[in-house]
């Protein structure tokens, strides 16, 4: 009874409804990022217009507040970490010779959750105004006291969404944990999946903080509790440790998969073995340990006292050490390299410097004193920028050049790429360098407007212009794909004469991802067998049936019973709250009595592909 | 199932770790549990901050009778027993005995539920009421949060109860065993917790 099921093969819309296949679901995941990167984006050039000129009219006051909210909360939640999950999703299996995920199943919820969140918090723009309490919420202005029913939108959207990433953090650990090919040691994974395990781990210890956060602001504005309530005797200033005790390291969950990312193809750019791999991979971890360390930085302000505000300034200049030791091993893995400049690896080597820019501001902002003058400007806005867009943006972009011939099986563009590259680049740097100036000169961040006369004019003007150029980037970008997915698929196995394990299979993979699971011979496995004059790598398996899990609508059925059941707590229907989270609970119950027994696919069919490739 | 006596016979010593499935799971769920520990950590904290914030309202010292909350830790921590009397049964292949000590393990978790139910209903007609004061919202969302675990594990044990005596003991069945016991005793040890911090601690001040 363990095989000969016949088992439902679902073909178009349906299949990816369905799927459980992490490849899939990576690229599910991206093209979600990337849509909500492009509504993230369109509320950025509102607000830079909004901002062109001193005293303009066009989005003021609340309509402001919520383009501002909505911009930070899509472009971290939604653009951002589903972008991460993405390339985790394509890569992680493939580099450690993996069949598949841990829990296939699980990963399909992660991402329906995922999405069902983004979706519910976005409706919110045509049911009655976005949330509107900044992407931090902090309390009591985003109390019922303060702020509208968008932040409803807000909490119940991020829980839902939460739920999602927390499980996929899991799914991903135990990937990593324990299904690794033979000889794949921990120490020589290639660094994107060191960094996806560490981002893991971050996710998984810094979450349920926010979603406990959640839960109180959830619990204060539509049961009255009593958690930032002064007059009962809460606390506001609760929400923002609780806040950034999550925040903080999910700004590191961000960078890490970045630098991974970087480091693969900084690597496989210059010809070169990744430089100081073994400090490469402490730095990483000791990045994550001390993430945990510093979520005061973000309170220096709240009054907390010389001591508090010290100890945390120490811990937080001390992150510059372990990620100084990652810039510098990548600068001297270009050193004497034979560098090509494609467009993946354009993106890859532009992240050191505008990082480093971005960094050195963080050292500056950890200096309490200091840190009172630029409390709330726009040089926070210029530095965090330069983080997340010269840092995680960048580094994205140059994963998407990269593992696209892995995924669809078609080279972009690179005349393309190249102009995606540098209207985009030019266009960030005109955006925010000029704000650590009008930072530095006063001007505060999440106001609507200034005044003229006061020499922020000139300022304000280039940022807009290289929002509009960031825009245009983004016009050549799509325009790349729709012409690259036109085209035949022509990519090789090995597209760029590269070093880990995915580049040893065909493109796009197969979806057992190895017929037979490789034997790891030491770090850069692919490269090792290259330089030893193979083709490919040396099976550690004989041909085999391949066992796959079974395709499953459940996922987005159980997603749609939590999206039904935040409209009604939102709306304070409760027995339809309680109807989704029943029908949650159903398909659970059902996912445990019926045993999913999968499929085999057949060594027949096996050769049988291997002819066609 | 006509083979379900058959695949009992061939079951290994730890039939929870005999397939990758199964380890992947075990390993999973220490790792949710890492994450609920930081849940509760939270709560714990929140708590911990606003427990003497009483504006209005009885305070925790005037409420708690500490005799019915002995009885519920009591009942809470036999019922951990209990889990691990099944857990040892299922490592002896004693199917009859492990669903025994789990119905016995369900039947204390509904006493606690119900202990709780009245004390809380208790509380709230003395005026400690969810929206009373800062120290009974957190006062509630934290216990409440714990018995809301409780239940969830009552209703999880008994579907596995009930999918057992169909599907027998294989090495399917086996894990989702194990992690139940797992997750038992997490909301048992967080019970330790709340005891000592919410209920002792609000006695003595």
């Amino acid at each position: 009874m363990a095989h000969a099921h016949k088992v439902k093969q679902y073909r178009g819309v349906m299949d990816w409804l369905t799927t459980v296949d992490h490849k899939k679901i990576g690229i599910l995941y991206l093209a979600a990022a990337a849509f909500f990167f492009l509504v993230g984006g369109l509320e950025a050039v509102l607000i830079r217009v909004q901002l062109m000129y001193p005293e303009q009219n066009i989005f003021v006051g609340e309509a402001f507040n919520q383009l501002v909210t909505m911009h930070g909360t899509t472009m971290i939640f939604f653009a951002a970490m589903p972008a991460i999950f993405g390339f985790m999703n394509v890569a992680v299996p493939l580099q450690i010779g993996a069949r598949d995920v841990a829990y296939p199943y699980v990963n399909a919820l992660s991402f329906w959750l995922f999405l069902a969140g983004g979706v519910l918090m976005n409706t919110s723009w045509f049911l009655g105004g976005a949330p509107d309490a900044g992407w931090t919420a902090y309390a009591p202005l985003s109390t019922t006291a303060y702020s509208g029913f968008g932040m409803d939108f807000y909490v119940l959207g991020l829980q839902i969404a939460g739920i999602g990433t927390l499980i996929g953090a899991i799914n991903f650990l135990v990937t990593i944990i324990n299904m690794r090919a033979p000889g794949m040691t921990f120490m020589r994974m290639p660094l994107f999946t060191w960094t996806a395990f560490i981002t893991s781990v971050l996710l998984l210890f810094a979450f349920p903080a926010f979603t406990v956060a959640l839960v109180e602001l959830m619990f204060d504005r539509i049961f009255s509790g009593n958690f930032f309530e002064a007059s009962k005797g809460g606390n506001v200033v609760l929400w923002q440790h609780l806040f950034w005790i999550f925040g903080h390291p999910e700004v590191y969950v961000l960078i890490l998969p970045a630098f991974g990312i970087i480091s693969e193809v900084v690597s496989v750019f210059s010809r070169k073995r990744l430089f100081g791999y073994s400090s490469m991979v402490f730095a990483t971890i000791l990045i994550g340990f001390l993430s945990f360390m510093v979520w005061v930085h973000h309170m220096f302000t709240t009054g907390m006292g010389p001591v508090a505000n010290s100890i945390f300034a120490v811990g937080t200049m001390a992150i510059a050490v372990p990620t100084g030791i990652k810039i510098f091993n990548w600068l001297f893995t270009l050193w004497g390299g034979s560098i090509t400049f494609n467009t993946a690896s354009l993106w890859g080597i532009s992240f050191i410097p505008a990082f480093v820019v971005g960094g050195m501001t963080g050292v500056m902002l950890a200096a309490p004193p200091a840190d009172f003058q630029y409390q709330d400007s726009y040089f926070v806005v210029a530095h965090f920028h330069y983080v997340i867009v010269g840092g995680v943006v960048l580094g994205l972009f140059s994963g998407v050049y990269y593992w696209w011939p892995k995924m669809f099986g078609r080279l972009l563009n690179e005349t393309l790429g190249k102009l995606h590259f540098w209207t985009f680049f030019i266009g960030f740097n005109l955006t925010f360098f000029p704000q650590h100036f009008l930072g530095l000169m006063g001007m505060p961040r999440r106001v609507f407007t200034y005044l003229p006369g006061q020499g922020l004019e000139e300022g304000n003007f280039i940022s807009t212009i290289g929002a509009g150029l960031m825009g245009i980037g983004m016009l050549f970008f799509l325009i790349n794909i729709i012409i690259t997915s036109v085209k035949p698929r022509t990519a090789t196995n090995d597209p760029w004469d590269a070093r880990t394990l995915e580049w040893a299979i065909s493109s796009p993979a197969p979806e057992y991802n190895f017929k037979q699971t490789p034997l790891i011979r030491g770090l850069d496995a692919f490269w090792k067998e290259k330089t030893a004059g193979n083709k490919e790598m040396t099976p550690a398996e004989p041909l085999g049936p391949i066992h796959m899990p079974s395709s499953s609508i459940m996922p987005v059925v159980m997603s749609i019973g939590f999206f039904i059941s935040g409209f009604g707590f939102m709306y304070k229907v409760y027995w339809v709250a309680i109807l989704g989270l029943v029908g949650a609970l159903l398909v659970m119950l059902w996912r445990s009595l019926y045993d999913d027994h999968g499929r085999h696919i057949e060594v027949e069919e096996l050769q049988d592909e291997g002819v066609k490739a | 199932m006509s083979n379900t006596h058959h695949a009992a016979a061939a079951l290994p010593a730890e039939p929870e770790r005999a397939t990758l499935e199964g380890r992947n799971k075990i390993l999973g769920f220490w790792l949710f549990l890492g994450a609920e520990c930081v849940l509760f950590g939270t709560l714990f904290a929140t708590f911990v901050a606003l427990r003497n914030q009483v504006p209005e309202g009885p305070t925790a010292s005037e409420l708690f009778n500490l005799s019915t909350v002995a009885l519920s830790t009591f009942i809470l921590l036999t019922s951990s027993l209990t889990s691990v009397m099944a857990t040892m049964a299922m490592h002896r292949h004693k199917v009859k005995p492990m669903l025994g000590w789990l119905v016995i393990t369900v039947l204390l978790g509904l006493a606690f539920l119900g202990l709780e139910i009245y004390e809380f209903n208790e509380y709230v007609m003395e005026g400690h009421t969810f929206t009373s004061s800062a120290f009974a919202t957190s006062f509630y969302t934290l216990v409440g949060f714990h018995g809301s675990h409780v239940a969830f594990g009552v209703l999880w044990i008994t579907t596995l109860i009930l999918q057992t005596l169909k599907k027998g003991l294989t090495v399917v069945t086996a894990p989702k065993f194990y992690v139940a016991g797992l997750y038992w005793h997490f909301i048992d040890v967080v019970w330790v917790f709340i005891f000592t911090v919410v209920y002792l601690m609000g006695k003595v001040g």
